[in-house]
């Protein structure tokens, strides 16, 4: 298992997720991805895109400009 | 055993393509689906963006889509592929800058090589959402073959919502789809949409005017073109068509234009382009960010800093102090009396 960083600011959404997939492409079961974003619709659309292709949010932390969100990688 | 057929669907995120998915599953087809983005999806950027639509539930309607189908769905930048089909579309425009039928093509086709790396998993066809008649460039029936064609799917291209009306394809030939459940949708009446997903339990689904992208608005493709003029060639970076739905755009000389924020939400997310573009703001009064796109002459300063001034909190002010910041440069100040809204010229306005 092994940790990951992705940075993603000033990146609208759908372009987070579509960084975060090719990302989660690379990676291996069990590997920790953290997303540092600042379009606050990746609050909704990482979790969505999680769920659907078989992947973990593990938590999420806001401050006033930016928001991490911390994926599991799943099978 | 049977071999198991598999189908990628071409996502949207709209009714249409919620609907075919469906009716492929009703059928035991397992599908995955596959979503393009080509930067003019429109995608809620403005309610990221905009104060006044943030309180809006803001969501990506393909991934919803694929959740409410329990499908996975795979999303493409094509961003840079897609300016060729944007700038030079064989089979022209609509009504505004869309190339929608070039465009269904190009995403066909990409959909084809996505089989084509996926077989060895048996995916062996596409499905669209497509219906006769529903959209006046790209979903008639005379256009119908010509995707399927020039596209490279040629039979393995299969319209569920609609396939009654076409000749039978590939999976319907070799009996991995029973073609007596699918349907003979067509025109632009949504009723039978409708009536299937009142059948189907979806309640709640995307149905956006004038489709999922930003070069059917007129307003956006007004702008993309003043761009390009402006220019002096028909190029464009991603930043560009971002910064096109952002913002009030003034055009008062041929060789640059003003993206005047209109609200506190735009302000902040054009700090963000600071680095990059002449900047201009208001330091006595609240006002909005500006940036300046394209080349101008110092001697030009004091006309944007009066433009300016003109949209912020001290509009009626005898004088206002404007900062003009040169990246890599000392910000310079002017004292200024802010435009009257007659001196904002009505043809300035992209």
């Amino acid at each position: 298992m092994s940790e990951h960083n992705l940075d993603a600011r000033r990146m609208l959404c759908p372009m987070p997720v579509i960084k975060t997939q090719n990302k989660v492409n690379e990676l291996a079961v069990g590997d920790i991805l953290h997303v540092v974003c600042t379009d606050p619709g990746v609050l909704s659309d990482i979790p969505a895109w999680a769920r659907i292709n078989g992947h973990e949010v593990i938590s999420h932390q806001e401050n006033e400009d930016e928001i991490t969100i911390t994926v599991r990688v799943g099978s | 055993m049977a071999k198991q057929h598999k189908a990628v669907a071409l996502i949207s995120g709209g009714l249409d393509s919620l609907l075919a998915v469906r009716v492929l599953q009703e059928q035991g087809i397992e599908v995955e689906g596959i979503n393009f983005y080509t930067g003019f999806c429109v995608e809620g950027h403005t309610h990221a963006i905009r104060n006044h639509d943030k309180e809006k539930k803001k969501r990506n309607n393909a991934l919803w889509a694929a959740e409410q189908l329990g499908i996975k769905l795979h999303i493409v930048d094509v961003i840079e592929e897609y300016k060729d089909v944007l700038l030079n579309p064989k089979h022209g425009y609509g009504a505004n800058m869309n190339p929608c039928l070039d465009c269904k093509v190009f995403m066909v086709s990409k959909a084809v090589e996505w089989v084509k790396e996926n077989h060895k998993d048996g995916f062996d066809f596409i499905i669209t959402g497509e219906v006769i008649g529903q959209r006046p460039m790209s979903q008639r029936k005379q256009t119908m073959p010509i995707i399927a064609k020039e596209s490279g799917a040629d039979d393995i291209l299969l319209r569920p919502l609609c396939a009654k009306n076409l000749p039978a394809t590939k999976p319907e030939l070799e009996g991995w789809v029973d073609r007596e459940k699918l349907y003979d949708f067509s025109g632009r009446n949504r009723k039978p949409q409708m009536a299937l997903a009142k059948e189907f339990g979806f309640t709640d689904y995307a149905s956006p005017a004038g489709g999922c992208c930003f070069l059917t608005d007129k307003n956006y493709s007004a702008k993309l073109v003043d761009l390009w003029k402006g220019r002096g060639s028909r190029e464009y970076e991603m930043d560009d068509i971002m910064l096109l739905k952002v913002g009030r755009h003034l055009r008062p000389k041929p060789e640059f234009k003003l993206i005047i924020a209109r609200d506190a939400g735009e302000s902040k997310f054009l700090q963000g382009y600071r680095k990059q573009f002449i900047t201009i703001q208001s330091l006595s009064h609240n006002g909005p960010l500006t940036l300046v796109d394209g080349d101008i002459n110092s001697t030009d300063f004091e006309l944007v800093a009066g433009i300016v001034a003109r949209y912020g909190q001290g509009r009626d002010a005898q004088q206002v102090e404007v900062e003009v910041s040169v990246p890599n440069e000392q910000a310079q100040t002017f004292q200024i009396k802010p435009l009257t809204t007659e001196e904002v010229l009505e043809e300035w306005h992209v």
